[in-house]
C-alpha cells in the first residue's frame, strides 16, 4: 500500500487552504494560518486566531526568552513548531494577578517564588501553565506554540491582517 | 411537541424481523432495519438510509450525549440538542419538506431516546461491524444478523476535567492500555516533553504529547476533551473518510487543523442551502458560524482540534438574535 506521510506545518513550510464562497462572505469563516500569522509576529506577541466570546486561542511567535507572565486561570500552551523550555514559578503573592483578570498579566522582571520546574515542550507537546504560577517562554530557535486561554490585556486582534476576506484563497 | 414525552413504552419488539433485527418506536416515529437499509417511518412519510451510514451516526449522537446543536443524520433524519430533552427530526432541517408540510418533530426527555437509541445501536450492529472505526478497518454492517460488537460502542468516552496527563486525570495512550500507534499515524513521534520538576511540584509540572496521543486514536470523528480552561474546551479527534452527521451549531465552533487536510461543505443549518466550502491544511484555524451546519470530508486520516464553548446560555443568545452567528466582526 502507498505510505503517505502526516503533514504538520511549521514556520518554514505551510500549505494554506482557504474558503471557496459560493453565497456567503469568507469573513465569517475568520480564516487564517497560525503559521502565517507567527511568521509576522514580533517574539512573544499574543496574537488572537480564534475568538469565542470571552476565550481566546492566541498563535505566539517563540524566540528568545520572554517576559514572566501569570495567568489568571489554567493556560495550556500546545507547540506546534520547534522547541520551547518553558519555566515556572510558584507565586510568593498570587495576589499579583487582580481579581476579576482575564487571561494572563505581564510581570516585571522576576517575581519572586518558588521555582517549581522547567518543561521542555517539542511539536505536539501540550503544557499546563497553572493559575497560581508564573511562566516564562525560551525558544533558542523560532517556534510557534498555540494558546488556550482568556482575551486579556495583552491579547492582539488584527483580524483584517490575518484573515480571508476575497471570495477565493489567494485571490 | 408541546410537552416532552417521557413515558416508557416497550424499549423495541421482542421478535425479530425475518433478517434477525429488532424494530423500534419512539412516540410515532418507527425505525426497522434489512439487510442494506435503517427504515424511518412517521405519520407524514417515510426515508431510509444506508445502514452503515445510519449506525455510524448513531453512535455519534450516543456518544456525545446528542452533542451541541443538532445533528442530522442526513438530509431529512436527525435529532436537535435542548439538553435535558431532545427533538428527534424528520425534514424539519430541509426546505422542500418543510415547504410540502411532510416534517415532523417529537421532543423527547434525553434518557428516553438515548435508551431506545442505545439498544437500537446495539440490536442492529453486527459482530462485523464498528461504527466508530474508519471504513477501512472495520468489516461489513450489511446482511441478517450476525451477532453483535458490544465492546466497539460501548468505549470510554474521553472528558479530561484539567488536561489529559494531569494527576487524576485521563491516562495518555500507551500500547501498554491498548492504544497502539494507528496505521495512518506511524511517522508521528512518539517522544514525551522533557519534564523536570521541583520537589513538592510533581502534580503541577504537567506536559504531554498531544499529537503522540492523536495518533493512537482507535476511532474516528469523535470530539474529546483534552484540556479545559473554564468553559472553553479543546476537542481534538481524528478524522478519516466522511464526518458520519452534519452538524448543525447552536453556538459558534472552532477548527484548527493540526494535521492533514479536511475539506469541508457548509450550508444554511435550516434549510440546507450551500453557502462555501472551507478547505483546511495544517496549521489552518476557522470559524463555523453559529448558524450554518458542516460535513467534512478527510481523504487521509489527519488531526483536527475542535475548539468549543460549553458556555450553558449560549443557544439562547445565538437563537434570539442577542449575538451575532459570526463570532467577530472585522
Ligand atoms: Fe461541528
Amino acid at each position: 500500500m502507498e505510505h503517505r506521510g502526516t503533514r504538520f506545518g511549521s514556520l518554514a513550510h505551510y500549505e494554506k487552504g482557504g474558503v471557496e464562497v459560493i453565497n456567503d462572505d469568507a469573513r465569517n469563516y475568520v480564516f487564517s494560518n497560525l503559521f502565517e500569522v507567527a511568521s509576522k509576529s514580533k517574539p512573544y506577541e499574543k496574537v488572537a486566531v480564534g475568538k469565542n466570546i470571552e476565550y481566546v486561542i492566541e498563535a505566539i511567535r517563540a524566540e528568545g526568552t520572554s517576559s514572566w507572565r501569570a495567568p489568571a486561570q489554567d493556560e495550556f500552551a500546545l507547540v506546534m513548531d520547534g522547541e520551547v523550555e518553558i519555566r515556572l514559578l510558584k507565586l510568593d503573592n498570587p495576589g499579583v494577578v487582580p481579581a476579576g483578570a482575564h487571561g494572563s498579566i505581564g510581570l516585571p522582571g522576576t517575581p519572586a517564588g518558588r521555582a517549581m520546574g522547567v518543561v521542555r515542550a517539542r511539536r505536539g507537546h501540550m503544557t499546563l501553565l497553572p493559575a497560581g504560577a508564573a511562566y516564562q517562554f525560551h525558544a533558542a530557535r523560532p517556534g510557534v506554540m498555540l494558546l488556550q486561554t482568556l482575551a486579556g490585556p495583552d491579547t492582539i486582534e488584527r483580524w483584517a491582517e490575518i484573515c480571508q476576506t476575497a471570495r477565493r484563497p489567494n485571490a | 411537541m408541546s410537552s416532552a414525552t417521557d413515558a416508557l413504552p416497550e424499549i423495541g419488539s421482542i421478535e425479530p424481523n425475518r433478517h434477525g433485527y429488532r424494530t423500534f418506536t419512539l412516540g410515532s416515529f418507527g425505525f426497522s432495519r434489512d439487510e442494506y437499509f435503517a427504515h424511518v417511518t412517521w405519520p407524514k412519510g417515510h426515508h431510509l438510509l444506508p445502514v452503515d451510514a445510519f449506525l455510524r451516526a448513531l453512535q455519534r449522537d450516543i456518544a456525545w450525549g446528542f452533542f451541541y446543536g443538532i445533528v442530522n443524520f442526513d438530509t431529512v433524519i436527525g435529532t436537535v440538542n435542548h439538553y435535558g430533552s431532545v427533538d428527534l427530526f424528520a425534514g424539519r432541517f430541509n426546505a422542500h419538506y418543510k415547504k410540502a408540510g411532510l416534517d415532523h418533530v417529537e421532543r423527547f426527555k434525553t434518557p428516553l431516546i438515548q435508551r431506545v437509541f442505545e439498544a437500537m445501536l446495539e440490536d442492529w450492529t453486527n459482530a462485523t461491524f464498528d461504527p466508530f472505526a474508519s471504513p477501512q478497518e472495520t468489516g461489513s454492517a450489511f446482511g441478517p444478523k450476525n451477532g453483535s460488537n458490544k465492546r466497539a460502542i460501548t468505549r470510554h468516552r474521553v472528558t479530561a476535567k484539567r488536561m489529559v496527563a494531569a494527576p487524576g486525570d485521563e491516562p495518555v495512550r500507551t500500547d501498554e492500555n491498548g492504544f497502539p500507534v494507528n496505521r495512518a499515524f506511524r511517522d508521528v513521534p512518539q517522544d514525551q516533553p522533557h519534564i523536570t520538576a521541583e520537589p513538592g511540584f510533581e502534580d503541577e509540572v504537567v506536559a504531554f504529547n498531544l499529537f503522540a496521543y492523536l495518533s493512537r486514536s482507535d476511532v474516528t470523528w469523535n470530539p474529546s476533551i483534552v484540556s479545559v480552561c473554564k468553559a472553553s474546551l479543546y476537542c481534538p479527534t481524528t478524522e478519516e473518510y466522511v464526518l458520519p452527521v452534519i452538524h448543525g451549531n447552536d453556538r459558534v465552533e472552532w477548527f484548527v487543523q493540526l494535521s492533514d487536510e479536511i475539506q469541508w461543505e457548509v450550508e444554511d443549518r435550516e434549510t440546507g442551502a450551500v453557502r462555501a466550502r472551507v478547505t483546511m491544511r495544517a496549521g489552518d484555524v476557522a470559524a463555523m458560524p453559529a448558524d450554518i451546519r458542516h460535513r467534512g470530508f478527510s481523504p487521509k486520516r489527519s488531526m483536527l482540534l475542535v475548539w468549543e464553548n460549553a458556555s450553558p446560555g449560549l443557544p439562547q443568545l445565538y437563537a434570539s438574535g442577542t449575538m451575532p452567528p459570526t463570532p467577530v466582526q472585522f
